[in-house]
């Protein structure tokens, strides 16, 4: 299967490294030419990083130590391009594999991993400065998809974008896959974010299957022209590009924050490991089509375009050490979590006491003490 | 000798006195909004709103699009951004389309979070039969939220109640389901405006009496208030509580009554196989089987969906059908 990409696609950055952008790139090239040196080596030290993690993280399930891995193999242009574009004020809400998204906002990887290792279902607080307004990780598609318009709404009616004053407007990236995008969930949001005008913009990684289900049969048209029948304007990106995704991204997070309204983007990448480490892409895709995409992998496409601008061997070497660095961080780590206090499983059940979650609490502490008494 | 400075007591339809309960929120925070199909300009399809959208604005009234999920969905982000945000479903049948939003996210933010963040979000649901509506109109869902650890559940059965739960619910820092017994919105009830009788969570005993313990909420408050009239003139002495909340459910006045009875029968719209008079039957029998001359019994709705109107006489249980279950009960 080859992704169906539109005449409106957006890409600078071909799949040799060169700069070989499309026409629809056009309005986007001064943002690219901006970007620093250093802004470039940047996007790769985050892509090739996270991949170190996430091959880190997949070994660690494989070896028991977590529950589960959704691996982020292969979309890392899509997630860093539009992570990098967005502000610090800006509230992020991922789906479940958007682990560079949240690196680069400052959550722990460690984090990430208490969740599949079973040991919390958040692991970090959004609200808490560190974490650079990173929402939780989803697991009902398209669920967050709401919450991220209900908060781009609160924005919206406090006047809190729109003012003019880029560094204080803030604005909402809501992620999400081409499967939550048959989820109803996903088109009521686009609705109310229409209708109440939200700073928000919708970013649709179409990793081309949705565990099993390819792409064509969850969409007869490019996704992204589903914003525009909502009236949301819409633009399509090569995900693998993370040039592309940065600037398509910043501008449409810009014109979120300036009261514009809402934006859609559907960056077209691939999964190129499984959809979780219990599933098993041999049974539904072929060596073929991942090999085809293997070609446009983003990070060797940033890596051929960073040698030649050139780029020192010296750089190369420095970001496979941090990869490896932190691979090698969160393994140690990982094995040497705490184990849970039986009695966290009635903490927060709610925010005000409530007679029968003190009751089981008590019970439960009069149960297991009943063993300590018993063994003396 | 009465406090002369206390406002006077003023008499309401349920339907004026939830209105006036979220018009005194709204007055005393403006981070309460509201939020539902219909509710501005028409003041909703039974007209509870009426009025707030003209003396509040658009902002803090919002007519939505007609989308029950993004309702509940984009009040949960409107909580995250600091609003206290009173969600209007339409009518009881209608708020499937919202489950996963109310069950598997409003109610499981505040855990996932690790008490990070708290979702003091209110969803309003007209709820019960007896106004001879058509299918997905007159149901009564409060088994399903009930059953869902991180949600409380309420249902006021009075004027007085309406307008202070109302106002207590969304102070509440938790999520809140308030059950609006659609049928009772225009019987009218004496409201205190000075202050609340009881807090959210505790059940009441609205009638004394000496021989059977009968426990209701919503709408089945005032059918067991009849029967017990009735039974009285047939010299049966029948005790009524209304539970109010659903969920914490506030067992002491229900198990002091029954210790002094030593019988209950549990009344309810709703099919009778696993629902509140289950759990409440179930744990009364746990706390004060010694106390029990008979068991507990259940008076409900059939185990079948809500019948065509015509046929809601049948299914609802009436006066006539807690006495048979009373005189039950008196017969062990």
């Amino acid at each position: 299967m080859t992704p169906s990409e539109d005449p409106a696609l957006v890409r600078v950055l071909a799949a040799d490294g060169s700069l070989a952008h499309t026409a629809a790139a056009e309005p986007y090239l001064p943002i690219i030419e901006a970007l620093s040196d250093a802004d470039l080596e940047r996007f790769y030290r985050d892509m090739a990083v996270i991949r170190a993690f996430d091959q880190q993280a997949t070994n660690l399930q494989r070896q028991g130590q977590l529950a589960l891995w959704p691996p982020s193999f292969g979309q890392e242009a899509a997630q860093v391009g539009s992570a990098r574009a967005a502000r610090p004020q800006d509230h992020l809400f991922p789906s479940y594999r958007e682990h560079v998204v949240a690196r680069i906002r400052g959550v722990d990887m460690l984090d990430i991993i208490r969740v599949m290792r079973g040991l919390t279902h958040g692991g970090w607080n959004p609200f808490d400065p560190k974490n650079g307004n990173t929402h939780l990780y989803t697991l009902v598609l398209g669920a967050q998809t709401l919450h991220a318009t209900g908060l781009a709404m609160s924005m919206a009616f406090d006047g809190r974008c729109g003012t003019g004053d880029p560094e204080r407007d803030e604005a909402v990236i809501v992620y999400y896959g081409d499967g939550a995008s048959s989820q109803g969930d996903v088109h009521e949001a686009m609705v109310f974010a229409a209708s109440y005008r939200t700073p928000e913009v919708f970013f649709l990684q179409n990793n081309q299957w949705a565990i099993s289900v390819p792409v064509s049969t969850q969409s007869r048209t490019p996704l992204y022209r589903r914003g525009e029948g909502i009236g949301i304007p819409s633009i399509q990106v090569d995900g693998n590009d993370v040039l592309a995704s940065y600037a398509v991204s910043r501008v449409a997070l810009d014109e979120a924050r300036a009261g514009e309204g809402p934006r859609a983007i559907e960056a077209m990448t691939y999964r190129m490991g499984a959809h979780t480490t219990s599933d098993d892409p041999t049974k539904y895709r072929t060596a073929e089509e991942e090999q085809s995409w293997a070609l446009r992998d983003p990070i060797e496409r940033m890596r051929l375009f960073l040698r030649g601008r050139g780029a020192s061997d010296a750089f190369f070497a420095d970001v496979e050490a941090e990869g490896r660095a932190l691979a090698d961080d969160v393994r140690v780590r990982t094995v040497a979590l705490e184990t849970l206090q039986t009695a966290q499983i009635f903490d927060n059940v709610y925010a005000s006491p409530h007679p029968l979650v003190d009751e089981e609490r008590a019970w439960l502490a009069r149960y297991e003490a009943s063993f300590e008494e018993g063994a003396s | 000798m009465t406090d002369a400075a206390a406002p006077a007591p003023i008499t309401l339809p349920i339907s004026r006195a939830l209105n006036a309960g979220m018009r005194r929120a709204m007055e005393e925070s403006d981070r309460v909004l509201l939020m539902g199909e219909d509710i501005g300009r028409l003041g909703g399809v039974f007209r509870v709103t009426e009025g707030l959208q003209a003396d509040f604005g658009e902002r803090r009234v919002i007519d939505t699009p007609l989308a029950e999920s993004a309702i509940v969905g984009t009040a949960i982000g409107l909580a995250m951004g600091g609003f206290r945000p009173v969600c209007e479903i339409q009518f009881d049948g209608f708020v499937f389309p919202a489950f996963d939003q109310i069950t598997a996210q409003l109610a499981k933010l505040t855990y996932r979070h690790e008490g990070a963040l708290q979702l003091p979000v209110v969803i309003r649901i007209p709820y019960g039969g007896h106004i001879g509506a058509v299918e997905h109109h007159q149901e009564s869902p409060e088994t399903y939220f009930t059953h869902t650890p991180g949600l409380r559940v309420v249902s006021p059965s009075t004027a007085n109640d309406a307008y202070w739960m109302m106002q207590q619910a969304i102070a509440s820092p938790d999520p809140v389901i308030f059950l609006e017994p659609k049928s009772r919105y225009w019987v009218k009830g004496e409201v205190d405006v000075a202050a609340p009788a009881l807090p959210l969570h505790a059940s009441r005993i609205v009638r004394r009496g000496t021989d059977v313990t009968l426990v209701a909420h919503g709408a089945m408050v005032a059918t067991a208030l009849q029967a017990a009239a009735l039974a009285e003139s047939e010299g049966t002495s029948v005790e009524v509580i209304d539970l109010r909340s659903l969920s914490p459910v506030d067992y002491g006045p229900i198990l002091d009554s029954v210790r002094r009875t030593g019988r209950m029968v549990y009344a309810q719209e709703a099919p009778g196989f696993v629902s509140l008079g289950s759990e409440i039957s179930a744990t009364v029998m746990e706390r004060a089987f010694y106390s029990l001359e008979a068991p507990v019994l259940r008076v409900s709705g059939f185990n079948t969906p809500f019948p065509p109107a015509k046929l809601e006489g049948v299914y609802l249980p009436d006066a006539d059908r807690i006495l048979e279950a009373v005189d039950r009960a008196l017969a062990y």
